[in-house]
């Protein structure tokens, strides 16, 4: 079911030189995205995942954020080569992006037609008339309940739930090669939460669109992707198979995580915590990011970042521990 | 929409009237208005008789409820200056103030939205600087001040422009600065700081991702948000302009109800300055309910709740 790479970052590095000095928010990430694939990005928050989505569609504070390095080929070019205006027409157009509160994503001013038509309608001019029957179509696709009348409404008349699916909605109007979802049912009530996940499941599956997942929750990674990376401290540590990494987790982070997740099945005291805080991000230790919080600590963590090793079939962790397998 | 403008209309009435009630009792504080309006060596006689001509014999709750009436009735009394009735007066001035306080506020948004705007986009550059320390100027400047200031420069000095009085378009440029600056100052600020809030917002990045020209993200995305804080000080601005143009008026000679209420002060004709202040009363709720019409059709979370 999966294709050929569509999407494939190298190396990215995006730093903020803020006054109080340079946080390196995104240090060194590297992953692909094949079509028809969906790539979950797991971590807890303020490790690098919005950055990382962000700096692919260069869409960081430009007077404050910079990616000083790296690559991010898409159909063979690098974007960060790409003009201003080059990056516009990449934009809404090959890549899409749903953002994570439905709730202040939409203008509240303008009506969910006038909304959505900006974006249906920057795919090959055509008539008004028709800009508008595709809007309704591509409001069906998302399966928004009496589209001819939500194109006339305004965001306040929406609940969280539907205005979810607007903003699905204008993703995916111009048939994207790559999706970024990020968090997209964290702000939603729970019982939404998994009618939401099914309808984006079924919208990928159906264009074969490549999807970056971004979550912090691991119950959506097991029923959303295909492969997973863990991301710590602005480095990911450990990537494969969603479950070659949940049965066999390499890296002692994704350990502890998996770990806390707590379990339906299982009764528990008291779930499993990791210890202190991860690294500021503007002072980050020399060696292993994790390696204060790890419980298996020596003295190579501190001293050097860990190789990427070997932990499976597409399956590597950074951890100095996998050295002496 | 209409039940609320209707509402809203009978709340004006409900105002109006606690203003014309205090505009006549306050009034009435200052002492007798005939011994303000007789000269000092008038005879005891004379007192009599302008008290029954203006009609302040009698207790003070009769004298009211007469004022009442006829001001219900449309009428306010008559002027002691003009020997005419203080409402004329004031209608018969009123469209000169109104030539002068479109062309002030079209100047003003003219001025502001773009450097507000500028300002936002470019925040701690040069230009943000720049138009900042020119608000605080604008702001900081009393209007009296700088009305003389300049008809000393242009008029008097370079002999560019009229100093007084109302004429062709040149006569405009004096007032409408003088009257003008402390506007573009209070938008500007007000639309950089919004501006700046909004362009944070989720949607304005929602906008990006959809490959918005930075124009349109701007112009319209941002835009109509940022206006919807600037309307309600335009209601502010508004009121004061038409009825606190009396410094300005007063120093460049312009006929208009912002000078009749200095002239009323000062020649203590009692009858007109309560009509003005009434009238006044009047225009500022007229100028509320427009901008609360304006903000429903701006914000939509409005009219539909």
């Amino acid at each position: 079911m999966t294709g050929e790479t569509v999407l494939e970052v190298r190396d990215l590095h995006t730093h903020f030189f803020l006054r109080r000095g340079v946080v390196q928010a995104v240090d060194g990430v590297s992953f692909s995205l094949r079509r028809g694939e969906v790539l979950g990005l797991v971590g807890e928050s303020g490790c690098g995942k919005s950055v990382t989505a962000l700096s692919l569609l260069r869409l960081l504070p430009k007077d404050a954020a910079r990616t000083v390095r790296g690559e991010v080929v898409l159909d063979g070019e690098n974007l960060l080569d790409k003009s201003d205006r080059e990056m516009r027409q990449i934009r809404g157009q090959k890549i899409a992006m749903i953002l994570q509160d439905p709730q202040t994503s939409l203008n509240p001013v303008f009506t969910i037609g006038d909304q959505l038509q900006e974006a249906v309608a920057r795919q090959n001019g055509a008539g008004r008339g028709s800009v508008m029957q595709r809007v309704v179509d591509v409001l069906r696709r998302v399966k928004l309940a009496a589209p001819e009348q939500r194109i006339r409404q305004y965001p306040h008349q929406l609940s969280g739930g539907m205005k979810q699916r607007v903003v699905g909605a204008i993703a995916i109007s111009c048939e994207p090669q790559v999706m970024i979802a990020d968090e997209p049912t964290t702000a939603l009530d729970v019982t939404i939460q998994l009618q939401y996940l099914q309808l984006l499941k079924e919208l990928q599956a159906s264009t074969d669109m490549a999807m970056l997942f971004i979550t912090h929750d691991f119950g959506v990674v097991a029923k959303m992707c295909d492969r997973v990376a863990v991301m710590y401290a602005g480095r990911i540590v450990e990537s494969g198979p969603v479950r070659e990494v949940f049965d066999n987790p390499a890296h002692p982070y994704t350990q502890a995580l998996i770990a806390s997740v707590p379990k339906m099945r299982q009764e528990v005291g008291l779930l499993h915590t990791i210890e202190g805080q991860p690294p500021a991000l503007s002072d980050l230790p020399e060696g292993c990011r994790f390696a204060p919080r790890c419980e298996f600590a020596e003295a190579r963590c501190q001293a050097a970042y860990p190789d990427t090793f070997h932990a499976g079939e597409e399956h590597s962790a950074s951890c100095w521990r996998l050295a002496d397998d | 929409m209409r039940r609320y403008i209707v509402q809203r209309l009978l709340q004006g009435v409900f105002l109006v009237l606690i203003v014309t009630t205090i505009v006549f009792f306050l009034g009435r504080l200052t002492g007798n208005p005939a011994d303000m309006v007789l000269p000092e060596d008038a005879s005891e006689e004379d007192r009599q008789e302008m008290i029954e001509t203006l009609g302040l014999d009698g207790p003070v709750h009769t004298q009211f409820f007469i004022f009442m009436g006829n001001a219900l009735q449309g009428d306010l009394g008559l002027s002691i200056r003009y020997r005419q009735p203080a409402a004329e007066v004031f209608f018969s001035r009123l469209p000169n103030t109104m030539k002068i306080v479109p062309a002030t506020m079209i100047v003003a948004l003219v001025l502001a939205i773009p450097l507000g705007i500028l300002s936002a986009l470019r925040r701690g550059s040069v230009t943000d600087r720049f138009s900042g320390a020119i608000a605080v100027l604008g702001i900081a400047t009393p209007n009296f001040w700088l009305g003389i200031l300049l008809i000393y420069l242009f008029s008097v000095q370079l002999g560019w422009l009229p100093s007084a009085r109302m004429g062709g378009f040149t006569h405009y440029i004096l007032p409408t600065i003088t009257l003008g600056t402390f506007l573009v100052a209070g938008f500007m600020r007000l639309i950089r700081s919004s501006m700046l809030e909004i362009l944070d917002s989720e949607f304005v990045k929602l906008a990006r991702i959809k490959g918005l020209s930075e124009f349109k993200v701007i112009w319209k995305h941002c835009l109509r948000n940022a206006l919807i804080p600037v309307l309600s000080l335009w209601g502010v601005f508004m009121g004061g302009l038409v009825t606190g143009a009396i410094v300005t008026e007063t120093v460049f000679a312009w006929p208009g109800v912002g000078r009749l209420t200095y002239e009323a002060v000062i020649f203590r004709d009692f009858p007109l300055l309560q009509a003005v202040i009434i009238m006044d009363a009047i225009l500022i709720l007229f100028i509320n309910l427009l901008v609360d019409i304006l903000y429903a059709y701006v914000d939509p979370r409005i009219r539909y709740t």
